[in-house]
């Protein structure tokens, strides 16, 4: 296995609040990878620093082997790298599948001249990729609203859009910031079997989520932040089993009731 | 996995519309009577035209200029200088001037649009002002507030001239008929180029940055870019259109950079509906009929066109044809 993205010394400072403060980790190629954490822990504000749109106190983050420092959000797609938010970013003004359509942006011809009077071979690419994110709505399972306006579209249909927009512009690392929250049991249970068939097309994924039982069931590695720092890294069961992650999320014994206990 | 037919979801197609306003442009000569309506009808094709430019800008990426009339005078300058001091055929030179306005709009858009905000507006307000205190005053070479004569339109040769009358396979049409044809014809290329480009991935793009600009970004567009290009795209349109009236017209004045104008422009892009093309052009026709019904009353124009801009933003904010279209769809439905 080979390293895909590798996070070292990462730090983010917002006036004096460590958001983020000396993370290193890294997340090899093909895996899913979970972060977790409580509220506030700095599992968005990471993401933000993967890709571009915060610029890091101090740190590196490297995708395959590549630094990502001063790369603008623009030039991530074109590296293999996409995500999605945790408060939606649709283009409202927009229908289902022309928001998917503007993930394969990069794989589209943009020429001005050639946009203005719509020579064939623009309209030809234009029309495979129409095919190719219909396909991808149909496989994120919400094939149903292909011609829906995104703003007609229910909350759940909407998160799953975000992924097929994602992953039509053909990553090779995908970034999941909550994508089962406000969802129900089956929805939740709906995305896990999009997220497995994810990472079984061979994108490594990784994943920002407060539903334990998704998180636990699906990942390969999970990493626990806590203000900001990380508090273990392993498999499911070795975090299931670290008493400093049981601490951080349940509060910790005080030291009478370990007495008695 | 399901194989799905995406073709059959085919975004609206482009056809009916075309064929509607080629309809509507037909058929208006009907409608005229004399020549003061053929001159009315081809100032009404002009300025649409600047306004679809405009919409492009305004409705879809969501930036707001001030200034248009600055690139709209440009042109129109533009075109009377070179085809008068330099001899330059009025198609040439009509070429050279969007090209001039366009890089005129990519040196001051370009510093801009990289920041995030309203700056734009500020920058175009500003290039406005400075074009009209330009024209007034350069009277050696703009003849300042006495205007410019410009030479007919012609092309390769033959002059089309407004006074003129010619004949054509056998029909007889007035300059001022063959302008109205010219006038609608530009319009209906402006409309086509303008839908071509919204369908495009570029098109997208451009929406995308109205919609979700953090979305655009992470799908790989360079928003400042693309703010940058739309806009030089807009500046092109109103050179476009400044041309053709300055040919025209035979004669322009600083008005035509005024910021009265500038002002004008954008209250038909609200007025007839940001994001849509024939909206637009329907808000050019009623802003540019209204004063028709104003004679005598001329100072209130400006009052009108502002208490105007201000009913629509408070009583219908998407503009008068897509709030008519959705309610039209919710009867339907």
């Amino acid at each position: 296995m080979s390293t895909l993205l590798s996070v070292k010394n990462l730090s983010k400072e917002f006036g004096g609040v460590h958001a983020v403060e000396d993370l290193s980790f890294e997340v090899e190629k093909g895996r899913i990878h979970s972060i977790i954490g409580p509220n506030g822990a700095g599992k968005t504000t990471l993401f933000n620093l993967i890709t571009g749109l915060y610029q890091p106190s101090a740190g590196s983050v490297h995708l395959n082997g590549r630094s990502l420092a001063d790369h603008k959000p623009h030039e991530l797609a074109p590296l293999g790298m996409c995500r999605t938010f945790q408060n939606l970013q649709i283009c409202m003004n927009m229908n289902a599948l022309e928001n998917v359509m503007l993930g394969r942006h990069r794989h589209l011809g943009q020429g001005t001249l050639a946009s203005l009077l719509k020579l064939p071979a623009l309209r030809r690419a234009d029309r495979d990729c129409r095919q190719q994110c219909a396909e991808l709505m149909a496989f994120v399972g919400c094939g149903q609203y292909l011609n829906h306006h995104a703003s007609a579209m229910p909350y759940g249909a909407l998160k799953r859009l975000e992924i097929a927009r994602a992953l039509a512009s053909e990553p090779d690392i995908l970034l999941l910031d909550e994508p089962a929250a406000g969802l129900n049991r089956t929805e939740t249970d709906a995305l896990r079997e999009v997220i497995r068939k994810i990472a079984d097309k061979g994108i490594t994924v990784v994943l920002v989520e407060h539903d334990m039982k998704l998180v636990m069931s699906i990942s390969d590695q999970v990493l626990v932040l806590c203000y900001g720092r990380q508090l273990a890294d392993g498999s499911p069961d070795q975090i299931r089993a670290n008493p400093d992650v049981i601490d951080a999320y349940l509060g910790s014994r005080k030291p009478e009731e370990e007495a008695t206990a | 996995m399901a194989t799905v037919n995406a073709r059959t979801f085919d975004t609206q197609s482009k056809a009916p519309g075309l064929i509607g306003l080629f309809v509507v442009l037909a058929l208006a000569p009907l409608l005229a009577a004399n020549a003061f309506h053929y001159d009315l009808m081809i100032k009404i094709c002009l300025t649409a035209m600047v306004a679809v430019g405009l919409n492009l800008l305004v409705g879809y990426a969501g930036q707001v200029s001030l200034g248009h009339a600055a690139f709209y005078a440009g042109g129109a300058y533009a075109s009377a200088l070179l085809t008068q001091n330099y001899q330059l055929a009025p198609l040439p030179a009509m070429l050279l001037a969007a090209v001039g306005v366009g890089a005129m709009a990519w040196l001051v858009g370009r510093p801009i649009l990289h920041l995030k905000g309203h700056y734009l507006s500020m920058a175009t307000l500003g290039l406005g002002v400075i074009a009209a205190i330009v024209i007034n005053n350069e009277d050696q070479i703009t003849g300042g507030p006495d205007g410019l004569a410009v030479a007919p339109l012609s092309v390769f040769g033959h002059e089309l001239s407004v006074f003129g009358s010619y004949e054509w396979f056998g029909v007889a049409i007035t300059g001022t008929q063959l302008w109205y044809l010219i006038a609608a014809g530009g319009l209906f290329l402006a409309v086509w180029l303008a839908l071509n480009l919204i369908d495009s991935p570029l098109g997208r793009a451009l929406r995308a940055l109205h919609g979700s600009e953090i979305a655009a970004q992470v799908a790989g567009v360079d928003t400042a870019k693309y703010k940058l290009r739309v806009f030089v795209i807009s500046a092109v349109y109103a050179s476009v259109a400044g041309s053709l009236y300055a040919h025209y017209s035979g004669f322009i004045t600083p008005d035509a950079a005024s910021f009265g104008h500038s002002i004008e422009l954008i209250t038909i892009v609200v007025l007839g509906g940001m994001a849509s093309t024939y909206g637009v052009i329907l808000g050019a026709a009623i802003l540019m009929l209204i004063p028709q019904f104003l004679t005598g009353f001329q100072e209130l124009e400006m009052v009108l066109f502002g208490a105007i801009l201000m009913a629509v933003m408070i009583f219908m904010p998407r503009g008068l044809v897509p709030t008519i279209a959705r309610r039209f769809q919710k009867e339907a439905a």
